[in-house]
């Protein structure tokens, strides 16, 4: 465990060394991001500007909910790029290679790409979340603190395994992937507001089958301590987040099923 | 126009060929609007100012944007990006034709092709369950497709600049990378710009970008009544030909950069 | 014990077949229909320690199947298959550690980063230790003169180098089985000779199992003590060089150039087999017409510059070994 850690965090400087060699075009792209989700923020306060309001929610509280789920999953899709371009390696045999040295998968993966340019996005979800927790006056208890946490690293292992999910279909086929972001970049839209406003199907869907509620809505609601209109208690709103975790452990089996399938098969 | 034409049609029947692509887009653009209709219901039902737009109308605008989203100048086109990374732009310099109205065609082929394919489905859809009204009027129709052609046009012009851009590798990267999310914000593609402060609506009216979306998505609602189809169009046409002017100039710097650098 | 037995192997793929066209599509996306291919159809051989086998064959005959299972990275449909006594597929890990493999068209360095990093980078892949790393990297470094290179980035790498330091990468953890997969596709003919000079090297000083699959028969020629030809998922021919040459034909080529180009030659016991310009190759099985008497007989009857006897090209027996599976 300690060797693959040491090993992980070898690949992620041979990643950054490398991509510091297009420096202008790495710098270029950051702020990019930034700006793109900047002017996507502009639109949210435009419409509070207007409407005062959602479900009961004000502009700072959104701001919690959104600078959460951005932040989870900047990190995510920072660290988690192996997966996401999988398609690719599949494509051009490069998989080959991965199975022909004595490392895990996973490992190798994950290791693939840390994807510096992401910081642009992480640092606008990170300055969102940092201007709402100011606006809000939350008074923080170490459980919030721990909690907070908590919900931010559930976050990320749910983002992280919808990535290995959708790594996993390109075992089977590497067309029609874009629906996944139906999860990913749909479900980023989804959990920037409350999921109370959304129908009820729609809001058990991402409670239960990919619990974004869990790692967003329901810390949120504890850390804002709002009561729930659909009523969940406290101990499940601070419990919630792990279900994060266990989604990626879910996903890691899925995942090496499909490894099994492709050994099997070598398409 | 020969050469233009064979490019827009090659391009065209390549890009038809994605259709898997095109389903899984159809699915992702379906969830986007349903979730963003959710978003809009439930601003409107805990405000009882009243707003510049129906809910009713928004609900359209979104469809709407979301079955037109393909047209949408958000990056240079791949093909373009690849032509200027593998050097195959050196070839296109010594075809005798003029090289701004041969990527113009690349790009309109680039905004129609796809959009074929996807908004089709999705104004059955949308209209049969999701609450996308039909144009106010006959002549809100006809209004609608005359500006969703210019919107086309206007589309291409700034996809072709951004594609120019990358000739200039790191600027171009830069260009498109701070004016497209500009693009989505201040055409109406993020929220429907009469929902935008007031005090933003004069820059708004001005500024070309709202030809790509607000535009022909108010006239088809009938909130531009028809009758105001002419000045719509001119605003339209004007910037679509500003932008080709700027284009035309863009490229001939271009050009000289990449004669005098080798490519 | 040999180092790889494999017995019966078979593997078989469904191929998904579409009409082509919008119906075709339209019909594929309602019912596909499959068309089952035999990559293997029961292949078997034994290969001893410190051989360098040629494994021969056109695209898609089955060649690539078989280095992914005996890799470890695929799992056939049955037969056996064990490389140093172990199952391949079983415990990956554990087999892909113990083996080195080498991808002409792709390669496995870190492609922004200088050769060296890479190195570095695989030792901790393989878990070599340091000293064995050392070792090991200084003594390739060595043998292919790379030493020069090692700063570089790979994208800078001519195609020659990079072979080069690929071998090298491949060979790090001291492997006891190398599989090569078309090493000198697209080389110059320098970088070729170089990198046939440290196979032959590696084979005979190291004592390592070299699997070699190309197209080029030069490389078979310079490097293989022993060929298997493989078409349509069956093994075509296995053993020495002259075994596959005595196999398929006895026939030797006596080339011939005339004084005058426009002459033809003409023996009962000898065909015309090529004809450039003046010079004429004419084929003819010796135990028909003894050698000196066809010679005899050609530089009585025709006005004769030079003229030489040689095997038929090894390309030409494999290609004659393809023909005959297809009829």
């Amino acid at each position: 465990m300690r060797n693959a850690l040491v090993l992980y965090f070898q690949y992620v400087g041979v990643s950054i060394r490398g991509q510091l060699q297009y420096r202008a075009s790495f710098v270029m792209q950051s702020i990019g991001e930034f700006w793109a989700h900047v002017t996507e923020f502009i639109a949210i306060w435009a419409l509070f500007h207007r409407f005062g309001s959602i479900g009961g929610w004000s502009l700072p509280e959104v701001a919690l909910l959104y600078g959460l789920v951005n932040t989870q999953w900047a990190i995510t899709d920072m660290i988690g790029r192996g997966f996401d371009a999988f398609d690719t390696m599949v494509k051009s045999g490069d998989f080959d290679r991965v199975l022909l040295r004595p490392r895990a998968t996973t490992l190798q993966l994950a290791g693939l790409e840390f994807t510096l340019r992401r910081l642009g996005r992480l640092a606008q979800g990170l300055a969102i979340l940092v201007w709402a927790l100011v606006a809000l006056n939350i008074l923080w208890t170490p459980g919030k603190v721990a909690l907070f946490v908590l919900a931010v690293a559930g976050g990320v292992c749910l983002f992280y395994g919808l990535l290995v999910v959708q790594a996993t279909l390109c075992f089977w086929t590497v067309e029609s992937l874009e629906i996944m972001n139906v999860f990913t970049y749909g479900g980023l839209e989804t959990a920037r507001y409350p999921v109370s406003i959304y129908r009820p199907n729609f809001r058990r869907f991402f409670t239960a089958v990919v619990p974004l509620a869990c790692v967003t809505y329901f810390p949120a609601l504890a850390l804002l301590g709002r009561a729930d209109p659909l009523g969940s208690t406290l101990v499940f709103q601070y419990a919630a987040p792990l279900a994060g975790l266990i989604f990626l452990l879910v996903s890691l089996q899925v995942w090496k099923f499909g490894v099994r399938h492709y050994q099997s098969t070598g398409s | 126009m020969r050469p233009y034409w064979a490019m827009l049609s090659a391009r065209f029947r390549t890009l038809l060929q994605y259709r898997a692509a095109a389903l899984a887009g159809f699915g992702t653009q379906l969830f986007f609007g349903v979730v963003i209709v959710m978003t809009y219901q439930a601003f409107y039902s805990a405000n009882t100012t009243p707003q510049p737009m129906s809910l009713e109308h928004v609900v359209s605008y979104i469809w709407l944007g979301q079955a037109l989203f393909a047209l949408m100048p958000w990056a240079p086109d791949a093909d373009i990006r690849l032509l200027i990374r593998t050097g195959g732009v050196a070839y296109e310099l010594l075809r005798p034709v003029n090289v701004y109205w041969l990527w113009f065609s690349r790009a309109l082929a680039r905004r129609t092709a796809p959009t074929v394919l996807r908004s089709i489905p999705m104004f059955i859809t949308a209209m049969l369950l999701l609450g996308l009204q039909p144009p106010a009027s006959l002549a809100s129709g006809l209004a609608w497709g005359m500006a969703t052609v210019c919107a086309v046009l206007l589309a291409s012009a700034i996809a072709t600049i951004f594609g120019i851009g990358m000739i200039w590798t790191i600027s171009g990267e830069g260009l498109h990378r701070l004016v497209s999310p500009l693009v989505m914000l201040l055409s109406g593609m993020l929220i429907p710009l009469p929902l935008m402060p007031a005090w933003s609506q004069t820059f708004l009216r001005v500024l070309p970008f709202r030809g790509l979306a607000d535009i022909p998505f108010r006239l088809y609602l009938g909130d531009i009544p028809p009758s105001s189809v002419g000045p719509m169009l001119l605003h339209q046409l004007t910037w679509v030909a500003l932008l080709a002017l700027f284009g035309h100039w863009l490229l001939s710097r271009a050009m000289r950069r990449l004669v005098v650098q080798g490519g | 014990m040999p180092h790889i037995v494999v017995e019966n192997l078979a593997k078989t793929f469904q191929v998904a077949e579409r009409d082509p066209g919008v119906w075709g599509a339209i019909r594929g996306l309602a019912k596909r229909r499959y068309r089952t291919v035999h990559a293997l159809d029961g292949v078997s051989f034994s290969i001893e320690p410190g051989e360098l086998v040629g494994y021969i064959g056109p695209n898609g005959a089955g060649k690539s199947t078989t280095v992914k299972v005996l890799a470890g990275i695929l799992v056939p449909d049955s037969g056996r298959c064990e490389v140093q006594g172990r199952v391949p597929w079983k415990d990956r890990i554990a087999h892909v550690a113990d083996i080195g493999v080498v991808f002409g068209q792709r390669t496995q360095l870190w492609w922004d980063l200088p050769v060296i990093e890479s190195f570095d980078l695989l030792r901790d892949i393989y878990r070599v230790s340091k000293s064995d790393y050392t070792r090991a990297r200084d003594e390739l470094i060595a043998m292919l003169d790379i030493e020069p290179i090692l700063d570089v980035p790979v994208r800078q790498l001519s195609l020659g180098q990079r072979m080069r330091c690929d071998l090298a990468a491949s060979l790090l953890h001291s492997p006891s089985l190398l599989y090569l997969d078309e090493p000198t596709i697209g080389l110059d003919a320098v970088s070729k000779l170089a990198v046939r000079e440290f196979i032959t090297r590696l084979n005979r000083t190291r004592q390592v199992t070299v699997i070699l699959t190309t197209h080029d028969m030069d490389d078979i020629e310079a490097l293989c003590t022993r060929v298997m030809v493989i078409n349509e998922g069956k093994i075509l021919s296995d053993g020495t060089l002259a075994d596959l040459r005595a196999g398929v034909t006895k026939e030797r080529w006596l080339i011939v150039d005339l004084v005058n180009g426009e002459d033809t030659v003409t023996d009962s016991a000898a065909n015309v087999v090529r004809r450039d310009g003046a010079r004429v190759t004419l084929a003819f099985d010796p135990e028909r017409v003894p050698t000196p008497e066809l010679i005899r007989r050609v530089t009585a009857n025709h006005a004769i510059r030079d003229l030489f006897v040689e095997n038929p090209p090894i390309e030409e027996i494999i290609a004659r070994i393809y023909r005959e599976t297809k009829s």
